[in-house]
């Protein structure tokens, strides 16, 4: 069985978020990450990877510097990186990065494709299904649990009320949320061998069956008309209380000012 | 990546999500949306309708806004799965030719719009919190004034967290497309009796390999009442320490007449479940009151509940982030904090 799992570095903003001077957001501060969802989507290659035996290739697109999330992957087990870097893919929407990443998956063989079901960064949740449409293959999204039945695949698909159990054949994409599991960490020896190991790296001549006009800024259908960083809200009142009667007696006092009781 | 013909693109339409042959509340967000828009591009609003057995749902469709209503009814479109599905709202944009479509953005939406504008070839905005009609650029290039495109969708959404703020338009392509955050829109009253044009449509369905197999459907047990409808939240966090002690918290929602939610930690460790999550991956709610109990703060977190009207925060950590949005902060034990609370508005209640 051949896995794809498609990974993206972005800004770690759990570890906090780095603000400049006049509010808005210093990236450059920040560290970076390989996204959660996608994490629990190698883990989940690497699990099947385990139980029924599969060459597991890690794809990213992204600055050169994305090298760094391929060496993690590969370092906790994926058998194989390709980076696909181009100027020319630059300032991509959804609708052009997953035109690139299918252009990029056409060159390989592949039972799954693996994606996360979103980005911390941008949280759209729209590259995995939309690379399923460009190659034509079935998407289940919101996947909680994947076994693999012969030339299927069964999965737990998560709605917001209840779960479908839904049963597809290979090939087939999947977009993995982080409460699949618990990835597992890089262990020295894979360190090591992440290093000695080459990454591919692919360029805009590599795509197979993409139209220049679908590519980077110019391929995006949305166009950003405005960003700013958000106006943090402002902070209110804080108090340390010697006594738990104080607290009580404040946080009363206030809900009876707001006219709450 | 351009169309040409937009103008023949005509009408917003939302996606009416029924499930079980019940509609969800966000198509009802939506028409409410889509009235305003469509007031201002002076057209009219179309509801698409996609299941099996549920022509009836549109009469409820019309009371809230819908001036017409496309019904594919399909005995293939009974459980929700994504080709079916994408097959008959991408059918229904090639025939129809939108110039807005508007999805929800919940489970169903954020897998059937990705696909669908894929399929029709346009630009899609995920879980976008403002929907509103101007000019792109926003202001004229120098030189260039004629050609600002005016009467586009513009669409806001938050991203990295809720940090910042874009909005987007889709100048070249039709029709608009936007996923739409639950909660966020308001809908109208609804107008009894109104009724709506309804149109039956259906392109046909092939089944094949991407026609998924349902084996099972396992819906979890709702003992729940939805938080986003909820005027008073308690909510706590890892903080709250384990599963038993959300009973200092059960109890004080019990008084205040409020309910109980809580952060993605606890729904990690298995305490409360899913559909009780406020933030980023969980709810975004804008009660009257927000009980941040326990609770960090981390920006995923805020993401969902930082619109609250007033928000009180107990946690022992003094440097939290919650403190940072809280109009009310309070550091202390919420061991010992809470049951006093509870204890003194029991009191208040009976006086």
């Amino acid at each position: 069985m051949k896995i794809v799992v498609c990974i993206k570095q972005v800004p770690d903003t759990k570890g906090g978020v780095k603000f400049n001077p006049d509010g808005t957001l210093d990236r450059g501060a920040m560290l970076t990450i390989m996204n959660p969802d996608d994490k629990a989507g190698l883990e989940a290659a690497l699990r099947l990877k385990e139980q029924y035996g599969a060459e597991v290739t890690v794809l990213t697109m992204g600055l050169p510097k994305a090298d760094e999330v391929l060496r993690e992957a590969m370092a906790m087990g994926a058998d194989n990186g390709i980076l696909v870097t181009d100027r020319v893919l630059g300032g991509a929407d959804t609708w052009a990065t997953s035109t690139t990443i299918a252009g990029a998956i056409r060159n390989l063989e592949y039972d799954l494709i693996i994606t996360g079901r979103q980005a911390i960064d941008g949280d759209t949740a729209q590259v995995g299904p939309q690379i399923s449409e460009h190659l034509n293959i079935p998407v289940i999204s919101y996947a909680q649990d994947i076994k693999i039945d012969g030339d299927y695949v069964v999965v737990q698909r998560q709605y917001e009320d209840r779960y479908h159990e839904v049963k597809a054949k290979m090939p087939c994409l999947i977009t993995a949320l982080s409460e699949l599991n618990d990835p597992r960490y890089m262990t020295p020896g894979g360190i090591f061998d992440a290093y000695d190991k080459e990454v591919t790296v692919w360029g805009r001549p590599d795509l197979k069956d993409v139209d220049d006009s679908d590519l980077g800024l110019k391929g995006s259908p949305t166009k950003i008309a405005k960003a700013s960083d958000k106006v943090k809200k402002g902070a209110g009142e804080k108090v340390t209380p010697d006594t738990p009667e104080d607290a009580v007696a404040y946080i009363v006092g206030k809900m009876k000012e707001k006219h709450i009781i | 990546m351009k169309i040409m013909g937009l103008e023949a693109y005509k009408g917003v339409y939302v996606y009416a999500q029924q499930v079980d042959n019940e509609l969800s509340t966000i198509a009802f967000e939506l028409l409410g949306k889509a009235k305003d828009l469509a007031k201002d591009l002076n057209t009219d609003v179309t509801a698409v309708l996609i299941g099996s057995d549920v022509k009836g749902l549109a009469d409820q469709l019309a009371e809230y806004g819908a001036d017409k209503v496309i019904v594919v009814d399909d005995p293939e479109l009974k459980e929700y799965r994504t080709e079916p599905y994408t097959h008959a709202l991408a059918s229904v944009i090639n025939e129809y030719k939108p110039e807005i479509m508007l999805v929800g953005a919940t489970a169903i939406g954020r897998d059937l719009g990705p696909r669908v504008s894929a399929r029709v070839k346009t630009g899609l905005t995920a879980d976008c919190t403002v929907l509103e009609i101007g000019d792109f650029p926003l202001n004229p290039v120098p030189g260039k004034e004629d050609e600002q495109k005016h009467n586009q969708l513009l669409m806001t959404r938050p991203a990295f967290g809720g940090n910042t703020i874009a909005t987007i338009a889709c100048p070249d392509n039709r029709p608009q497309m936007a996923t739409v955050r639950p909660g966020v829109m308001q809908k109208i009253e609804p107008i009894k009796g109104a009724k709506a044009n309804v149109v039956e449509y259906n392109p046909g369905f092939t089944p094949d390999d991407k026609y998924v197999e349902i084996l099972n459907i396992v819906k979890s047990v709702k003992e729940t009442e939805n938080i986003m409808d909820a005027k008073i939240l308690v909510s706590g966090g890892r903080g709250v320490g384990s599963a038993e002690n959300f009973q200092l918290l059960k109890d004080l929602a019990a008084v205040l007449g409020g309910t109980v939610s809580c952060s993605r930690a606890v729904v990690e460790n298995g305490w409360l479940p899913q559909d009780l999550q406020v933030g980023q991956t969980g709810k975004t709610v804008r009660p009257n009151v927000y009980f941040a109990i326990g609770i960090s703060g981390a920006i995923q977190h805020a993401a969902g509940m930082e619109e609250s009207d007033v928000i009180i925060a107990i946690n022992k950590d003094e440097d939290a982030p919650i403190f940072d949005i809280a109009d009310y902060g309070v550091v202390g034990d919420l061991n010992k904090i809470v049951p006093a609370l509870t204890a003194a508005l029991k009191a208040e209640m009976a006086e």
